[in-house]
């Protein structure tokens, strides 16, 4: 991939780490018109939440993320469209890591250009609820007691169901 | 028909392998999942009814009751959990 196709292409599923500034810049690149970027990036946490099988709380080593080639950037790329239908936004950057990461690490970025920034928040929110349930990725903690992979949280679709979609994870 | 199978990560690891192509007479993804099952242990353990599993026809998720197409490509996998 071509460095410019790389910075104008909505979706990123790679192994390297991203930078928030470019990725911005590259986003606002030319539209004089936009006066609100949001942008989240999820990190890997040192700790796993409490899940079912898992008792104490074990420091987190590494995790390992898995993704479905083709399917992933698809389903992404129609939260995108969806989400350019419902708020009037101008445009969107989603790029998820795979692979072995470290605590600390950034996971993915969501961000969303638009006139004002409330479109932007939700929209950002909006896509981030959307990803968590919807797009196929798969996390596994490493711990010194071995590896597992993460359970799915009610919680997750609890916030998706906010925007009128339920389909559930679980 | 002849359809192509993918697993992902703990329906992969129950499974043991990450694809696979099976000549099926399943109309449905249902059917599909049951014929897995009745095949071995592995399968069956993967694929048993209860365990939180989802899908996909041709990389949109769906659900068990669509019907399935010679050359589908169906994959299994648990719930997602990126971001």
């Amino acid at each position: 991939m071509s460095a410019a196709s790389s910075a104008t292409a909505r979706v990123r599923i790679q192994a390297q780490d991203f930078d928030l500034s470019a990725e911005v810049a590259a986003l606002r690149c030319g539209h004089a018109g936009i006066g609100a970027v949001c942008s989240f990036i999820g990190t890997v946490r040192d700790r796993h939440a409490a899940t079912q099988g898992v008792a104490a709380v074990e420091p987190v080593l590494a995790m390992e993320l898995e993704h479905y080639p083709g399917m992933t950037e698809k389903a992404i790329e129609a939260m995108i469209d969806e989400a350019l239908q419902r708020f009037d936004i101008f445009d969107v950057r989603v790029i998820h890591r795979i692979g072995l990461l470290q605590p600390m690490d950034q996971i993915v970025l969501v961000a969303v250009a638009s006139k004002h920034r409330g479109e932007s928040f939700a929209a950002c929110e909006f896509l981030m609820d959307y990803l968590k349930t919807q797009a196929p990725f798969w996390k596994k903690e490493q711990t010194q007691k071995g590896a597992h992979w993460v359970d799915a949280r009610v919680a997750d679709d609890v916030a998706l169901a906010r925007w009128g979609i339920s389909v559930s994870n679980l | 028909m002849k359809v192509e199978i993918r697993y992902f990560a703990s329906i992969r690891e129950a499974v043991g392998v990450a694809a696979e192509s099976v000549e099926t007479k399943a109309d449905t993804l249902a059917a599909l999942r049951d014929e897995l099952i009745a095949l071995d242990a592995p399968h069956a353990r993967a694929l048993a009814r209860g365990r939180a599993l989802r899908m996909a026809l041709n990389q949109v998720m769906c659900r068990e009751s669509v019907s399935l197409q010679e050359g589908a490509e169906v994959a299994f996998f648990p719930p997602v959990t990126g971001g």
